[in-house]
């Protein structure tokens, strides 16, 4: 297999193809939407992600930093120098793509190029081969990211209000209908990684975590009753779905992240069983 | 729906309330964060503009690169409330209408309303279905922002919805910015 190739590939995919998911999710908010001008919204949407498959353009002019995960098997040997040809090959997939070049010096600014995606590289033990997700990650959802290290002995309905918080924040700009994934536990850095990663999972699918489960159907219901809907028009969806990932903490802390993605969540993954 | 065409006059405006859906055709300029910087840098300065501003319509846009055989790439609106700040000295230069998506400050209302201009919102993170509606892109100044430079799009019924009309009526509520709660309109009302 050429590993450049298939990266370029799913930099296309990524930017080109809604989700299945995702896609499921906008087809059922667009069934049960009452509100006229959400509605249209909705279809607009769908419409949209229709005609980028079709003909080949991103499904949003903000094809985002390009945030790529790098899983890592316990079968596989990697050299370090893989990183920067995964990173290379996404730069060229961007490019030859005619995607947007976003990617800025923060202090200096000035011009915009293809390099500078943002990786994260985990060795899994309970994983065979190597995954290469690429997840374009938009700044209008971005921009709205939160992060709140909560007393331990915070009560959960506090931890909700604060994420219900952070989506009301965001409001109409951030184009809703979102995709929230939530992070809690760890240390602050891992809260908003598990926030990032928890929204790459299937988000048409429950979580197998019951406790997480119910918080994720709490949140989603309080979280459609704040009305602000799909270009803040108002209805029934302002979020598509909400995904939360725990992982151990300190007894001292409880960190919750928010992520917050627009309704083009976008992501593409390349399995490689043989490297 | 109704269809309007650019140049746009303050009658036409005058007559858009906020809520209504229009197709908008004729010449749009994007302009997003780093053409706002340097265009408010040359007002101040008194010098040259790549394009005269007055009564021309600003998209808050910066689109992909432009794919073999076509006209432009995906081009939806960016978030407008950054360009907030900015406002008043394009209104003031002549700038009549702004395209974006999201909700404004407060004070970003009164200014439209002092100089009858108009904020319309295009459909957000569809940038794919809205380089349908372009007919043509042309570079007209700061060449060296690669997306973030200014195009002059001509298009064609370009679906927008009246987000703040010359009377600084807004669809998102008092609040502009931030979520439209349930029965808080009603509150606001009486």
């Amino acid at each position: 297999m050429n590993l450049r190739k298939e990266i370029e590939a799913g930099v296309a995919q990524a930017n080109f193809v809604l989700r299945s998911d995702v896609l499921c999710l906008l087809k059922k908010a667009y069934s049960a939407e009452k509100n006229s001008k959400a509605k249209k919204a909705l279809g607009w949407i769908l419409d949209n992600a229709a005609i980028a498959k079709e003909e080949k353009i991103a499904i949003c002019q903000d094809t985002g930093l390009p945030v790529i995960f790098i899983d890592v098997g316990k079968d596989v040997e990697i050299s370090s120098s893989i990183v920067k040809d995964i990173e290379d090959a996404v730069a060229c997939g961007y490019m030859n793509n005619y995607l947007r070049p976003s990617i800025v010096d923060p202090l200096r600014r000035g011009k915009s190029s293809y390099h500078g995606a943002i990786s994260h590289v985990h060795f899994l033990a309970n994983i065979k081969g190597m995954k290469i997700t690429i997840f374009p990650k938009g700044f209008g959802s971005e921009n709205k990211s939160r992060l709140k290290m909560f007393n331990p002995t915070a009560k959960v309905e506090e931890i909700e209000d604060f994420i219900i918080n952070s989506v009301k924040e965001a409001g109409p700009a951030s184009c809703p209908p979102f995709v929230i994934g939530v992070g809690v536990g760890g240390t602050s850095d891992c809260a908003l990684l598990l926030a990032k990663r928890a929204l790459l999972g299937k988000i048409d699918k429950p979580n197998k975590d019951k406790f997480s489960n119910d918080l994720e159907m709490r949140l989603l219901k309080k979280i459609n009753a704040l009305g602000i809907g799909p270009m803040g028009f108002g209805g029934r969806c302002t979020a598509l779905a909400v995904k939360v990932k725990t992982a151990s903490t300190h007894i001292a802390g409880l960190p919750v992240g928010v992520n917050i993605s627009c309704h083009a969540l976008r992501s593409a993954s390349i399995d490689i069983k043989n490297v | 729906m109704k269809k309007i065409t650019t140049p746009l006059n303050k009658n036409i405006i005058k007559s858009l309330k906020a809520g209504d859906e229009v197709l908008l055709s004729g010449i749009i300029y994007t302009a997003r964060d780093q053409a706002h910087k340097k265009i408010v840098e040359l007002i101040k300065n008194n010098k040259k503009m790549p394009f005269d501003l007055n009564g021309q319509v600003i998209y808050y846009c910066g689109p992909t690169a432009t794919p073999k055989g076509k006209v432009i790439g995906s081009c939806g609106p960016t978030t407008a409330n950054r360009m907030d700040g900015f406002v008043e000295p394009l209104l003031k230069t002549g700038v009549i209408a702004m395209i974006g998506k999201g909700g404004r400050a407060r004070f970003v209302k009164d200014i439209i309303r002092k100089y009858k201009a108009i904020y319309f919102i295009a459909p957000s993170g569809c940038g794919a279905l809205l380089a349908k509606k372009v007919l043509s892109k042309k570079l007209v100044g700061f060449k060296y922002l690669g997306p973030e430079a200014i195009y002059e799009l001509q298009v064609k019924d370009f679906p927008l919805v009246v987000a703040i009309d010359s009377k600084g009526n807004d669809i998102y509520g008092k609040k502009g910015q931030g979520a439209r709660v349930r029965g808080q309109e009603r509150k606001e009302k009486r």
